[in-house]
């Protein structure tokens, strides 16, 4: 039975279900709205091969020099299409005003994060899917070894999971282009620099051991970052 | 149903309410009148939880903000003079989107009696950007009472509306004012107030400078009223 006559509409029900429910929404809203647009994959798809591309002739490399430098290139590109990605994804909210039709949603705050940043690692993801095999025939580099995939996972929920939580500051300010990369790659570091170890470690065969240290750094930060950024949310999106 | 005591927000050094009070029974349809820059969308914006008050007490349909503010935004509606709708959604999938964040029951059914509340079946399947003005402001008002809320907050809704879209506004909000839900609007335009509320507030300097209710005043003095109580205060 609902409450009173206002909520006749409203149906009665779990909170960790209206949790699921909400960020299930945001999810399929995002997805839906860039199936139709293609804004924000095409940006970043385009950047990241033209990242790629440059690098490519730039770089004159052997075979011995291309495998110490591919964990670089490859995390310089995710990075700089991802902070692209991320910029346009908040922005779509801001617009039309749509960020402020999510916060008067009766549901926890955090599940707008939540949200959002399985939308953003969604795109980053199918970014990775295409830019993948572009690379390993560029670079004639065989990118596909389970060890590095996981690496790819692993470093790309990091940066997304801190990345929307900049981004959404970023967003309530005039500057929002330029504030997101500012604040987000002193804050990312960590990922960066755990990522293309583990990732040129597993390019190069070093043994697992080795790799291991920057793989726990990689979960430990993903790990603070998503309990962070569950707590402190709310007030970064109030006045 | 809302009701706030010695309400103040400041934004750094510049206090923009000071010390508010304002009362408003269920039912009502108070205008809440005012010049640029009076404090208005600022009073709304916390009455939507949006904003946090940096004193006073604020109570909605007794529960109270900031700390019942899921509560309250589940018995609220609100419609600014952004559309709050994605552009690259449909009519009927901003609906559904904004019908699962507030968990509407039968959501498929609720959605067209929404869509056919604010006339805009036959576009259910468009996207909005492809919306006129005044029909993404409709929508927006079928967005706001979706979940069939107690209190519905408009925030200068007729803003860039041509003539003809802002009586099909009218309309509308004739309608939802007919089904008893309380509404508290801002608006510039006096004459669009006089016709639609029931209550004309006018808001000074971050204070509500008089209040008049529509069977105490003649709608032709509305204007000296407002200029009366903007000079006075």
């Amino acid at each position: 039975m609902p409450e009173d006559a206002s909520l006749a509409h409203t149906a009665p029900g779990n909170p960790s279900f209206g949790f699921l429910r909400a960020v299930g929404a945001i999810v399929w809203k995002d997805l839906a709205a860039e199936l139709r647009s293609r804004e924000l994959i095409s940006a970043m798809l385009v950047f990241a091969l033209l990242v790629i591309l440059i690098f490519n002739f730039a770089l004159e490399l052997d075979a011995k020099a291309r495998a110490s430098v591919t964990a670089g290139v490859l995390w310089v590109t995710f990075a700089f299409a991802g902070t692209l990605g991320l910029n346009r994804s908040m922005a779509m909210e801001k617009d039309r005003g749509c960020l402020d039709g999510l916060l008067l949603a009766p549901v926890d705050r955090s599940a707008i994060y939540f949200g959002k940043a399985i939308g953003n690692l969604i795109f980053m993801f199918i970014v990775e899917i295409i830019v993948l095999p572009v690379y390993s025939v560029l670079y004639n580099t065989n990118l596909f070894q389970p060890g590095l995939l996981l690496v790819i996972v692993l470093g790309s929920v990091g940066y997304t999971v801190v990345g929307t939580l900049l981004a959404s500051m970023a967003v309530q300010t005039r500057t929002r282009d330029v504030l997101l990369p500012i604040l987000l790659f002193p804050v990312a570091i960590p990922v960066f620099i755990a990522a293309v170890k583990a990732s040129s470690g597993f390019l190069q065969g070093i043994e697992l051991a080795e790799i291991l240290p920057w793989l726990n750094l990689l979960i430990t930060y993903d790990v603070i970052f998503t309990a962070v950024a569950f707590m402190v949310f709310d007030y970064v999106v109030e006045e | 149903m809302i009701e706030v005591r010695k309400l103040t927000k400041r934004f750094g050094m510049k206090t923009v309410l000071r010390s508010l009070d304002f009362h408003v029974e269920p039912g009502e349809f108070v205008a809440l009148l005012g010049p640029n820059g009076a404090g208005k969308t600022t009073f709304l914006r916390i009455l939507a939880s949006l904003s946090r008050p940096s004193m006073g007490e604020v109570k909605i349909a007794s529960y109270r903000l900031p700390s019942q503010a899921a509560a309250v935004r589940r018995r609220l509606g609100v419609v600014s003079h952004l559309p709050l709708l994605y552009g690259d959604l449909t009519a009927e999938e901003n609906l559904i989107f904004f019908g699962r964040m507030y968990t509407v029951a039968n959501l498929n059914r609720r959605v067209s009696e929404v869509l056919e509340l604010v006339g805009l079946s036959a576009r259910r399947h468009d996207l909005v950007r492809t919306f006129s003005r005044g029909m993404q402001q409709r929508l927006a008002i079928g967005r706001a009472v979706l979940h069939d809320p107690e209190v519905i907050l408009f925030d200068e809704p007729h803003t860039g509306l041509d003539q003809d879209a802002s009586l099909m506004l009218d309309n509308v909000l004739r309608q939802v004012a007919a089904m008893g839900r309380t509404i508290v609007m801002t608006s510039h335009d006096l004459a669009r107030s006089a016709d639609l509320a029931s209550r004309f507030d006018v808001l000074s300097r971050g204070a509500i400078a008089a209040s008049v209710r529509r069977n105490e005043i003649n709608p032709n003095d509305l204007l000296a009223f407002y200029r009366r109580a903007i000079q006075e205060n």
